[in-house]
């Protein structure tokens, strides 16, 4: 019993590893890739960790299994954003077919400023921020 | 067991082969970051199944120490990115 859940687990991990290689040869843009490899392989990498806590048994393995669980769960969002942002900064080309860019009309690409349609007259002249501790 | 263990190490190979394909090909910077992160978590799968495959715990730490590395890399090259990498626009 234990061999078969083991097994599904190690293979089902193994397929969502090669479902986001597949998504990240195939889709078009570098948004639509991340949302391939962040989710699938995250979860390939979780279903493997799982088979290797179930296959181990000793409360040691077991633990460090999942602190390698826990820390792969929390870095791949932060690791997955961050990687956007640059990209988006850095001006990677959308796919011809995206439908809405909500980020496009509204921020400055050379200030790094984003409007929000609610400025005041106080706000609007309100002096830029110190060029130093700009991002 | 050691034919699905055989299996799954086969089917992330592939998935190494397709990622490098990425990271050969990848039209920009971030594109081939993307394909670097992809390349490090099928590398921990990997380690993991080789953990079972050899009986060997401490294999463990090595996918800790991969996937720390891995992260540590992306949020490197994400901060080189912004202060002004290779523009492409």
């Amino acid at each position: 019993m234990t061999e078969l859940i083991k097994g599904s687990l190690i293979l089902a991990g193994a397929i969502f590893m090669f479902l986001a290689a597949l998504g990240v040869v195939r889709l078009p843009d570098l948004l639509t890739r991340m949302h391939a490899t962040t989710k699938a392989a995250t979860l390939g990498a979780t279903l493997i960790m799982l088979a290797v806590a179930l296959h181990f048994g000793q409360v040691a393995v077991v633990a460090r299994a999942f602190g390698v669980i826990l820390f792969i769960m929390m870095t791949a969002p932060v690791a997955a954003h961050v990687i956007g942002r640059a990209g988006y900064f850095v001006g990677s080309r959308l796919w011809s077919g995206t439908v809405k860019d909500e980020l496009k009309p509204n921020y400055d690409p050379l200030t790094h400023r984003l409007k929000s349609h609610l400025e005041t007259e106080a706000n609007a002249a309100r002096p830029p921020r110190d060029p130093e501790d700009a991002p | 067991m050691s034919t699905v263990i055989l299996l799954s190490l086969a089917v992330m190979a592939l998935a190494l082969c397709l990622a490098f394909v990425r990271l050969f090909r990848g039209p920009s910077l971030p594109d081939r970051v993307v394909a670097l992160e992809l390349f490090s978590s099928i590398l921990v799968g990997i380690i993991g199944v080789i953990a079972i495959a050899t009986d060997v715990p401490s294999l463990l730490d090595v996918a800790i120490v991969m996937a720390l590395m891995a992260f540590m890399a992306a949020i490197g090259f994400a901060r080189f990115l912004e202060r002004g990498g290779p523009r492409d626009d």
